[in-house]
This record gives structure tokens, C-alpha cells and sequence, in this order.
């Protein structure tokens, strides 16, 4: 039932990834896309909308695909099931284990996931900088490069060099994003 | 409940209900703003007690703007105190891409809008990439850390392009457990030479 395997799945997404943002993509992409309720490039468009909106990416995202899915109740279990989970864990830290996070056994394991959440958001933006640059998704696909990608991504390193250059500060994701937009219907709208 | 601490309840509500309202770019943001709300503006916490909620909250797993809205209305609060923090936070996305939801795809089907949505879909490549060398940059170079970076890394890359599905959970947990693994051992060695 799809109502009962969006509530899951995004509680499994809220119990176990961990970094917030970012480190919480990688773990929904795999969720999202095994059980092709996205595509890869819808699912960019939905963090694209998720960053640009007010709130928790993984909250925004869950309500997202849940209401594309089955609607408004979807979207409420699809957004409870990602809030759920740490609802649960914080409270009982709140309560009764205050000094929890201090064990050295909670610091060692949080201690090989840190770097695992690195590891996975790098390996994550190479699989999509391969789609989509050259539009490989496995070893088994034709390669079709496509070089007004790569000239845009290019261009948006570029862009925020000079920005870091000037202000001393990273531009915000809102800013690159209506850029990358402007370029876009510049570069495929023509 | 007695009226005080409903009028406590309700304006924690409130708080995190404008937070939840106001906090672009997800939980680090968000922790700055709890920070002038909640310690320089209202006085609820310690900055030392701060720092131990911003600690927890990124450690613990989920976003982390919940981790604290629910840590910080327990403590206020109680449960019903993290009820309505974690609510109240949740609440302006809910209603904003449920919104957003419902025009979505009578406005992706314009052909300037897919256009445009091209572009964006290359920007959000590099917004995760430019996330994950930040992360890197921030991780202490030890051995272990660039070992497991590496490894992890190659591994989903390898997975990813032979099309083999692995769960992203299993990596999480084989390295949390791996982590364990090695703490345990470096003091068993370190209890047999003591």
C-alpha cells in the first residue's frame, strides 16, 4: 500500500542518515529512485525547489514526493515518517540520556559515519556530474556528451570563485540557482 | 496543563512556526537563527547549553533543524513542549511545497521552464559537489577518515556505474560499526600493555 511504503520509507531516510542536508540526500536518492517515484533529473529539480523554499531540505523533499505520489495524506505520512525518527531519538536523548552522546562507544561509531557521510555525498555528485555532463549512468550506456553541461557547470565554478573573490563569502544556493536558471533558458531556449 | 505553561508552550510554537518560516538553506542556517532567537533574544538557554543542543542535534540522525526544535521544546516544555517546537517548525514547508506541489507539473510542462530547469538540475550538481568538498575540508585529515572517505567513496562510485544496487543505509551502519570495531580493539591493545 502505497501509503504504509511512503510512511516507511522515509522513516528509514529519518533513522538513518545522518549530517543533515546533503548527507541526508544521498540516502533519499537511493530510497526515492529504487522505488521510481523519481526520476534522477526530477529529483534534482525537487532539491532545487527544496533549496529554494523555506525549511528542512529533507522535510520539503518528503512532503514533495508524497504529495506527487498519493496527495495530501501521502504527503503528511511521507513528511511524519522523515520527522518521526528523530522525534523519537532526540526525546529520549532529551529525557533520559543526556550524557549519551558523550560514551566513547557512541563517539567511535559516530566517528566512522562522519567520514561514510563525506564519502557518500562526494561519490554522489561524480555519479551526477557523469549523467549529466555526459549522460552515463552505468558502464552498459552509450556516452552523449553534452557540452552546454559542461559549460554551464564550468561557468558556475567560475561564477562563485569571483564571488568568494569580492565578498570573502560563498554565494547562496537561491543566487546560483536563478542563475543557472537564466543560463539555462539561455543555453537550451535558444 | 496550567495556563502558564500553556502560554509557554503556545509561544515556543509560535517561535519555531516564524524559524520554520524564515530558515533558507537548511539546518546549519537554522542553527544560527535558534541561537539569536532563543539565547541573546529570550534568554531560554545557556550559550553552553546551546553549544551541547547544536552538538547533539548534528550527530543525531534526521534534519537537523528537527533534532533541535524538539531537543530545545523538550527542555522548555517537556513533550508537549517538543510537540509544538517540532510542529511549528515543520508546518510553513509542509504548507509551501504542498503548494508548490500541486502547480508542479503544469509548470514544468512550459518549454522555458524545462529550459531553465536544465540549467538548475546542473546547478544542483554543483551544489552538492561545492557541500561535499566544504564537508571534506572540514574532516580532520587522519588516516582513518581519508580511508573511509576513499573507500566509501569508490565503492558506491563502482556500485553506481555496473548498476549494482547497494543500500546507501548498509554503508552507513558497516562504518559506524567498523568505527566501534577499532576503538574496541585499540583498547583492548592498550589494556594488555597497560
Amino acid at each position: 500500500m502505497i501509503y504504509w511504503l511512503l510512511f516507511w520509507t522515509f522513516f528509514q531516510a529519518g533513522a538513518f542518515s545522518f549530517g543533515g542536508g546533503f548527507g541526508m540526500i544521498s540516502i533519499i536518492r537511493d530510497q526515492v529512485l529504487s522505488h521510481g517515484w523519481l526520476t534522477e533529473e526530477e529529483l534534482l529539480n525537487i532539491i532545487a525547489v527544496a533549496e529554494s523554499t523555506p525549511g528542512p531540505i529533507a522535510v520539503n523533499i518528503a512532503t514533495f514526493v508524497g504529495a506527487e505520489q498519493a496527495g495530501l495524506l501521502g504527503s503528511l505520512l511521507a513528511t511524519l515518517g522523515i520527522v518521526l525518527p528523530s522525534f523519537i531519538i532526540i526525546l529520549i536523548i532529551a529525557a533520559f540520556a543526556g550524557r549519551l552522546m558523550k560514551y566513547a562507544p557512541v563517539q567511535a561509531f559516530l566517528g566512522g559515519i562522519r567520514p561514510c557521510v563525506v564519502g557518500m555525498i562526494l561519490a554522489m555528485s561524480a555519479i551526477l556530474l557523469l549523467q549529466q555532463t555526459l549522460d552515463l549512468g552505468s558502464v552498459y550506456d552509450a556516452l552523449a556528451p553534452d557540452l552546454r553541461a559542461m559549460i554551464l557547470l564550468s561557468g558556475l565554478f567560475v561564477i562563485a570563485a569571483f564571488y568568494r573573490r569580492l565578498t570573502k563569502k560563498h554565494p547562496s544556493p537561491i543566487v546560483m540557482i536563478l542563475i543557472s536558471a537564466g543560463l539555462g533558458m539561455l543555453f537550451y531556449g535558444m | 496543563m496550567k495556563n502558564r505553561s500553556y502560554r509557554e508552550v503556545l509561544d515556543l510554537f509560535l517561535t519555531m512556526l516564524k524559524i520554520g518560516l524564515f530558515t533558507f538553506g537548511g539546518g546549519y542556517a537554522m542553527i544560527a537563527l535558534l541561537e539569536s532567537e532563543f539565547v541573546s533574544k529570550k534568554k531560554w538557554l545557556e550559550r553552553q547549553e546551546f553549544l551541547d543542543l547544536a552538538a547533539i542535534a548534528e550527530s543525531t540522525p534526521g534534519p537537523i533543524a528537527i533534532n533541535a526544535a524538539t531537543y530545545i521544546g523538550y527542555k522548555r516544555c517537556g513533550f508537549w513542549g517538543s510537540f509544538a517546537a517540532t510542529l511549528g517548525v515543520c508546518i510553513p514547508s509542509f504548507v509551501i511545497i504542498y503548494a508548490i506541489s500541486l502547480f508542479f507539473d503544469a509548470f514544468m510542462a512550459l518549454h522555458l521552464v524545462q529550459c531553465a530547469f536544465r540549467g538548475i538540475q546542473v546547478c544542483v550538481v554543483y551544489l552538492i559537489l561545492s557541500a561535499g568538498i566544504k564537508l571534506l575540508k572540514a574532516l580532520k585529515r587522519t588516516a582513518w577518515n581519508v580511508a573511509i572517505v576513499l573507500v566509501t567513496m569508490m565503492l558506491m562510485l563502482t556500485c553506481s556505474l555496473l548498476a549494482i544496487r547497494f543500500s546507501t543505509i548498509a554503508y552507513i551502519l558497516a562504518c559506524g560499526v567498523l568505527g566501534l570495531a577499532v576503538d574496541l580493539i585499540r583498547r583492548v591493545r592498550r589494556g594488555e600493555r597497560a
